[in-house]
């Protein structure tokens, strides 16, 4: 019997009980969907983060505070104060290869202008974060000095800021403000930065002189962390060095001791969040291919069923000359047809729904060929491994027991 | 030797761990081509074993069995699959035709098997069959839109459609009615006629009385083996 024979044999058997072919490809359909859409979510938050994480700027390097042991009570991460404004201090007196340095403080507030309320992000920084972070001023102009030394109450705000407590189209200079009661005059606008691939809203912040934002506002001491730039990309690794040094005379650390923090490259940071969103597309993956297994299960089981119903037809197969091996290839070819069918059927729909996702729920979903090839190949390995059993089974019948079956 | 069959001391014990339940005792049995030949004996006699040994669906115990020249009791499952597909033809009790498919396609089902035949020869061998048995105008109805006679007459055609040297009948008319029976029994006469040869299975004498030569089986032995006398007239 030649191959395309079986191939057409089986597609009639499964043709002729459409239903129940239809149900058992969900399993595959279902798996190989969801392995596609998982991939794409995976793969799409991944490239978003380090679209995300290469627009922080140019050169950039980041301190932060780390977890650390007190007294064998690991605290957690973000919370130790040891990081001052003093640190950032000597970092720019003491690191040749760092060009700017400014500490960050996050707070949120509520503002209140005229008759309009916003809630949003204040971040509490020097002037120099907007040339580490490459961002500029639209109208107005940024703070000077004067102001980060008088803690002057003043602002640059967001564009979505702007817009909603003034209205678009409306300058706010000049205008004041109230965060968390305290006013604030407006001395600048932000450029439109957009939506960032992961569906934030880059405009809605308010940047402040650092001191104002951490004494008026916070009321603290420490700092969340340190925004630097390098003098160039090749001397980053020569300023982490010499940061690392500087923090650690200044922290009286001895050596060998755990620092409090940790100073991250904007590379390594982009490595960070993929190794965890691999972990992501990992953990996706695996439940996917357990559906898919689930669903080869579904395949043999129905195989096992077509095999016992269609005993007779198998005793009269081999009557009129079919040999074993052809009894396995008709049964082994209609296993492989269904995951195959199954597995084209979940691609469309896996292409469908990431689509849906990223169009309806703005979740950034990216479908590589890779995954389709993998799913599809994967499928197919469902379909032989779960139907050589069932077929083996079909092949090894008596033709005689086979023909007397009732 | 011109023999189509011979059976040389055919033996066929089923084996069934516990106990050996013996089905033919050294049956010796000698058919030429174009014989028409009736097995008989009562239920349990041996006819459906020995119908399976000479079909080549089971190897006997032991013993020497040569179809058209070849020794095949020593054959594996293949090349028995092969001689099934070739030189026989078998038409069963209860039809066996595939659900769901036309009677052009359960006709052409052996024709599947056999690389040498390509889909447009498979489907016009397949006409040619029906037409045999007088069903040209039945090619696309399926079993369950045929009569009982209609459904054996296609299964006769699926028998006939490889062109087999042999053609196996084991209780052809058992599900038929006696007015189709005797349809039956005159499309196998037909065939004879035509040089066919047959070997039918029967425990009915009615039937028996269409074939030239009886062979009444009893616990697996032949104990008579003469031709038919009062043979009916078609
Ligand atoms: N597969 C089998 N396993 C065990 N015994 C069998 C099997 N097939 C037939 N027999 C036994 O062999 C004997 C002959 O059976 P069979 O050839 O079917 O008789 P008939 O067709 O004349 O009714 C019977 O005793 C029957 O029970
Ligand atoms: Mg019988």
């Amino acid at each position: 019997m030649n191959y395309l024979n079986s191939v057409k044999i089986a597609y009639r058997a499964l043709f002729k009980n459409k239903t129940r072919s239809f149900l058992t490809m969900l399993g595959i359909i279902i798996g190989v969907g969801s392995v596609i859409t998982m991939l794409a979510i995976g793969q799409g938050s991944s490239d978003s983060i380090k679209a995300e994480i290469s627009q922080l700027g140019t050169n950039v390097i980041i301190v932060f505070p780390t977890a650390q042991q007190r007294g064998g009570v690991r605290s957690e991460a973000g919370t130790t104060q040891d990081l001052t404004e003093d640190h950032v201090t000597e970092i720019i007196a003491g690191c040749p290869s760092v060009r700017y340095a400014t500490p960050v403080v996050y707070s949120t507030g509520q503002i209140i202008a005229g008759g309009q309320n916003w809630r949003t992000q204040i971040i509490g920084v020097y002037s120099d974060y907007l040339k580490i972070r490459n961002l500029e001023v639209e109208l107005g102009t940024v703070y000077t000095a004067q102001d980060e030394s008088r803690s002057g109450k003043v602002c640059l705000l967001g564009k979505t800021v702007s817009d909603n407590l003034f209205g678009e189209d409306v300058n706010p200079v000049g205008q004041t403000i109230r965060i968390n009661r305290i006013p604030f005059k407006v001395i600048g606008v932000l450029e439109e930065k957009g939506q960032s691939m992961m569906g934030q809203d880059q405009d809605d912040m308010i940047i402040a002189p650092f001191s104002t934002v951490q004494k008026r506002i916070r009321a603290i001491d420490h700092i969340n962390m340190i925004f630097i730039s390098a003098v160039s990309e090749n001397s980053i690794d020569q300023a982490i060095e010499e940061i690392d040094q500087v923090l650690r005379t200044h922290l009286k650390l001895v050596s060998g001791q755990e620092a409090p923090y940790d100073i991250r490259s904007q590379s390594e940071i982009v490595e960070m969040f993929s190794s965890t969103s691999r972990i992501m597309i990992l953990l996706l993956a695996s439940i996917a291919v357990i559906s898919l297994i689930v669903g080869g299960i579904g395949i043999m089981n129905i195989m096992l069923v077509s095999v016992t119903e269609r005993t007779r037809e198998i005793g009269l197969r081999m009557a009129v000359g079919a040999r074993k091996i052809d009894i396995l290839f008709q049964f082994l070819i209609e296993a492989i047809l269904l995951s195959v069918l199954g597995g084209i059927i979940g691609i469309i729909i896996g292409l469908i729904s990431s689509q849906a996702l990223s169009k309806i729920l703005n979740w950034p979903t990216t479908v590589t060929p890779y995954s389709i090839i993998i799913s599809f190949i994967f499928a197919t390995a469902v379909g032989i491994f779960f139907g050589w059993y069932p077929a083996r089974k079909a092949a090894k019948l008596h033709p005689i027991e086979a023909l007397r079956y009732e | 030797m011109g023999n189509l069959i011979t059976l040389r001391d055919i033996t066929k014990i089923y084996d069934l761990g516990s106990v050996k339940v013996p089905a033919l005792n050294e049956v010796n049995l000698e058919i030429s081509t174009g014989e028409f030949i009736a097995i008989m004996g009562a239920s349990g006699s041996g006819k459906s074993t020995l119908m399976n040994i000479i079909g080549c669906l089971d190897n006997p115990t032991s013993g020497e069995y040569y179809l058209d020249g070849i020794n095949v009791d020593k054959l594996n499952s293949d090349q028995l699959a092969n001689i099934r597909n070739k030189k026989l033809g078998f038409v069963f009790q209860s039809f066996n035709l595939l659900a769901r498919t036309s009677a052009l396609e359960n006709v052409e089902l052996p024709l599947f098997y056999n690389l040498e035949i390509n889909s447009s020869k498979r489907k016009q061998l397949a006409q040619v069959a029906l037409e045999m048995v007088n069903l040209s105008d039945r090619l696309d109805h399926q079993p369950n839109q045929l009569s009982g006679g209609q459904q054996q007459r296609v299964a006769i055609a699926r028998a006939l459609v490889n062109k087999p040297i042999l053609l196996l009948a084991d209780e052809p008319t058992g599900n038929l009615d006696s007015k189709t029976t005797v349809e039956i029994m005159k499309v196998l006469q037909e065939l004879n006629q035509s040089g066919r040869t047959i070997i039918l299975v029967t425990h009915e004498h009615d039937i028996s009385e269409y074939a030239k030569r009886v062979v009444e089986l009893k616990d697996g032995k032949i104990i008579k083996d003469h031709a038919m006398k009062n043979r009916r007239a078609d």
